[in-house]
């Protein structure tokens, strides 16, 4: 089982770019995707900030021949994201190896389905969106766009820490020999039934959300896909693959302590990270970045810093910085944007700052990175954590 | 050395009367309708009334699949909880989006939304029973609950798990029910389930239900079956399915003749039982013959039902003459091969043995 996990291809489209190299460069010149809402007609457009992509679905549509108002935003979204990680692995026939797909999603077509909910009974004018309310039918679209065939698609929806599992079981699917090369990653596109949502859990910034800064006032809520390709040793000696970098370690446990907040010190946190090291075969110290969860709800924040702590040690929490300043909390992409990101800051000794932050947590000594930072990055250790006590640590390496 | 799976324990609620382990379909519900509804346990026995009230249908249905499927495998806690669905907690979902058309956007509550997560079955019974474990939910259509089979499968083999609690389970709403009736995957027409294959129309008949197994890499008194394979495919031709199935067989060193009993998903959409039919006629025309869409009513994780079934004729060695979809002599069976599609999507082959 010392088989590595080879990460041959990203592709990434959030509010801070539509691809891997404009989120980057966006990255390291602090400019978030933070903004009022223009793509949704909701009354909380005065009330809340978003992550939103400004792109359009019909210039999606035109990009993609698709025919117009044929899909909803999250598959349009997937698509474009896979097919850049495809392109840069430098992958023409998607099944010449025993190929698989795990995409992960929250709310699959609802944008779509909210928008018809009624009119489906008085006119057939949108039934084509009928069924896109199944999320498996959002990675449906993506393995039809990619081509593949006979092959193991799933989806995984564990709420915000979904793509965070889905790169987690395709490494653990390549690494038992069950595929050769496995496309993971996630796709969610903002709508009115999260906007809602997530207001009733009163945990909406109404402005720039500001993770680990004291006067944190809740989270913005975000739309991306984000795609890595993982590929086995084997594919990448033979098909003399460039690596970009490595998925080394990943852990999930859950807090079982309430369905939408996480326990004060952060168990479930604390176990994932555990775990993660320990697939890795890292001790804390190994670890030069932490790329956090983040969501800048007063919960999150709080219960991850106290897991931070518990894992490195007072005084000893690397640098880290959570990247939901930039993109809002993209849902069940999160893991996957996060993923992206924790290998261009290896690729280029980045360290990305946490925007925003202004005033130390009273709780604890903890101070994110504010400012962009070079530094020699061999392993960074990413964190997702979900409803349902979903805790999902990530850790990826520039060494098998 | 990968380490072989057992099916410890079963636990079901269906649209048949199917909560009671110690009973193996001895009465037998043919609706004739285009829906169906679970038959529902005394929900009272597993959950305080003041907590089933705002419960969703599917975490309640699942509490009592779950806890029965724990009480037999003789065990208060699994290294892990892996969920298939669908849909989710579905009615939630709907009502909510409901909610937020006809109220415009305010006068909200959060019970909806947060039920309407599809991960929150899994969660409430990890809360349920403090498993701090590996925690994961497929929501993939009608290969949800294989892909839950395959990841315990996997950790059970390499030995990062010991007992794994592996679920499916969906809702039937009415919302559901009418807006995919509009686009015939529904059918329009009650039918007698007695003679669903006959239906000659399109669609299928709707229903849910939620099966749960604890599966474990350790053999027990109560063990069911060897859960020997299971293989996903997105997409299938008709013309290629017959050699995709050898070839499975042939990986799990076996072959048709030596199959027992083949569990088939018809269910009744004159659209798509093609792929049925071809095996039927074909590659199976020799080989007994079991089908179970007229007792479960179909959904993504029907296939839960199928799973629940050939595990029971496994461990009692009787196959229900209900299910029988020929005449070939069928005793003692020893393997038992489950293939299921759904509109000619999302295969699946789950490969199961007697211990």
């Amino acid at each position: 089982m010392s088989k590595g996990v080879a990460i041959t291809g990203m592709g990434v489209i959030s509010a801070i770019g539509n691809n891997a190299q404009e989120n980057y460069e966006s990255l390291i010149s602090g400019k978030a995707g933070i903004s009022k809402i223009t793509h949704i007609d909701t009354i909380h457009a005065d009330a809340i900030m978003v992550g939103e992509i400004k792109t359009t679905n019909t210039t999606f549509e035109q990009q993609l021949n698709l025919t117009e108002n044929s899909y909803s935003r999250s598959p349009i979204l997937g698509i474009i994201a896979a097919k850049e990680a495809l392109a840069q692995a430098g992958i023409t026939d998607i099944n010449n190896y025993k190929t698989g797909l795990i995409s992960s999603t929250t709310v699959g077509g609802m944008d779509k389905s909210e928008q018809y909910f009624y009119e489906y009974f008085e006119s057939d004018a949108h039934w084509q969106h009928i069924n896109g309310l199944h999320a498996g039918d959002s990675t449906k679209k993506i393995a039809d766009a990619i081509g593949l065939k006979e092959s193991f698609v799933t989806t995984i929806s564990t709420a915000c820490s979904s793509a965070a599992n889905a790169i987690m079981l395709g490494a653990r699917m390549i690494k038992s020999g069950r595929l050769d090369r496995v496309v993971v990653g996630g796709t969610d596109a903002l709508s009115k039934f999260t906007i809602n949502g997530f207001k009733t859990l009163m945990i909406l910034s109404d402005t720039y959300n500001t993770p680990f800064d004291e006067n944190r006032k809740g989270l913005n809520l975000g739309e991306a896909a984000a795609f890595l390709v993982l590929e086995s040793d084997e594919i990448v000696a033979r098909e003399n693959r460039k690596v970009l970098a490595y998925v080394k370690g990943y852990g999930n446990a859950n807090d079982a302590f309430h369905q939408t907040a996480s326990s004060e010190n952060g168990d479930g946190a604390v176990l994932a990270m555990e775990k993660a090291l320990k697939v890795a075969g890292l001790q804390p110290e190994d670890i030069d970045y932490v790329n956090a969860h983040g969501t800048a709800t007063p919960n999150n924040d709080l219960s991850e810093g106290r897991a931070m702590l518990r894992i490195f040690g007072e005084g000893k929490v690397p640098e880290f910085s959570s990247t939901k300043a930039y993109t809002g909390h993209t849902l069940a992409v999160a893991g996957g944007v996060e993923a992206v990101y924790s290998i261009l800051a290896i690729q280029n000794n980045r360290i990305y700052p946490n925007l925003n932050f202004k005033t130390p947590m009273k709780e604890f000594d903890l101070r994110p990175q504010t400012q962009v930072k070079e530094k020699e990055i061999k392993n960074v250790l990413s964190n997702s954590f979900g409803f349902g006590g979903n805790c999902s640590t990530l850790i990826i390496s520039q060494e098998a | 050395m990968s380490k072989s799976v057992y099916i410890n324990s079963v636990g079901s609620v269906s649209v048949q009367k199917t909560f009671d382990n110690s009973e193996f379909l001895n009465e037998i519900t043919f609706y004739n309708d285009t829906v169906a509804s679970v038959i529902n346990p005394d929900y009272k026995a597993y959950i305080p009334p003041a907590q089933a009230r705002r419960m969703a249908k599917g975490i309640k249905m699942s509490t009592v699949s779950s806890q029965t499927a724990l009480q037999e495998a003789g065990i208060e806690n699994v290294d892990a909880i892996i969920v298939g669905t669908g849909l989710g907690c579905l009615g939630d979902s709907e009502k909510f989006v409901g909610d937020i058309i006809e109220n415009n956007e305010q006068f909200l509550t959060p019970t909806r939304f947060i039920q309407s997560s599809h991960n929150t079955v899994a969660g409430q019974i990890a809360l349920g029973i403090n498993c701090k474990g590996y925690n994961f939910t497929y929501v993939h259509a009608t290969v949800s609950f294989e892909s839950a089979l395959l990841d315990a499968k996997m950790q059970l083999e390499q030995d990062e798990a010991e007992h794994i609690l592996v679920g499916g389970v969906d809702e039937m709403v009415k919302y559901h029910v009418n807006s995919h009736r509009l686009i015939g995957h529904i059918k329009s027409e009650p039918v007698d389930a007695s003679k669903l294959l006959e239906s000659n129309t399109k669609g299928s008949v709707m229903g849910e239900g939620s099966h749960f197994f604890v599966l474990s890499n350790q053999k027990q008194e109560s063990t069911y079956a060897e859960l020997v394979s299971v293989e996903c495919y997105n997409s299938m031709l008709k013309e290629d399915l017959p050699k995709k199935v050898v070839s499975f067989l042939t990986e799990n060193q076996t072959d048709v003749a030596s199959i027992d009993l083949v569990i088939l998903g018809n269910n009744g959409d004159v659209n798509f039982d093609g792929y049925y039919n071809d095996l039927t006629t074909g590659l199976f025309k020799d080989t007994p013959q079991a089908y179970y869409k007229h007792l479960s009513a179909e959904y993504d994780t029907a296939t839960g039902f199928a799973f629940w079934l050939g595990a029971k004729i496994l461990k009692t060695q009787t196959i229900p003459e209900v299910v029988r979809l020929n005449k070939s002599k069928a005793s003692n069976p020893k393997t038992i091969l489950i293939y299921n599609q759904y509109r000619g999507e999302n295969h699946s082959l789950v490969l199961l043995r007697k211990c």
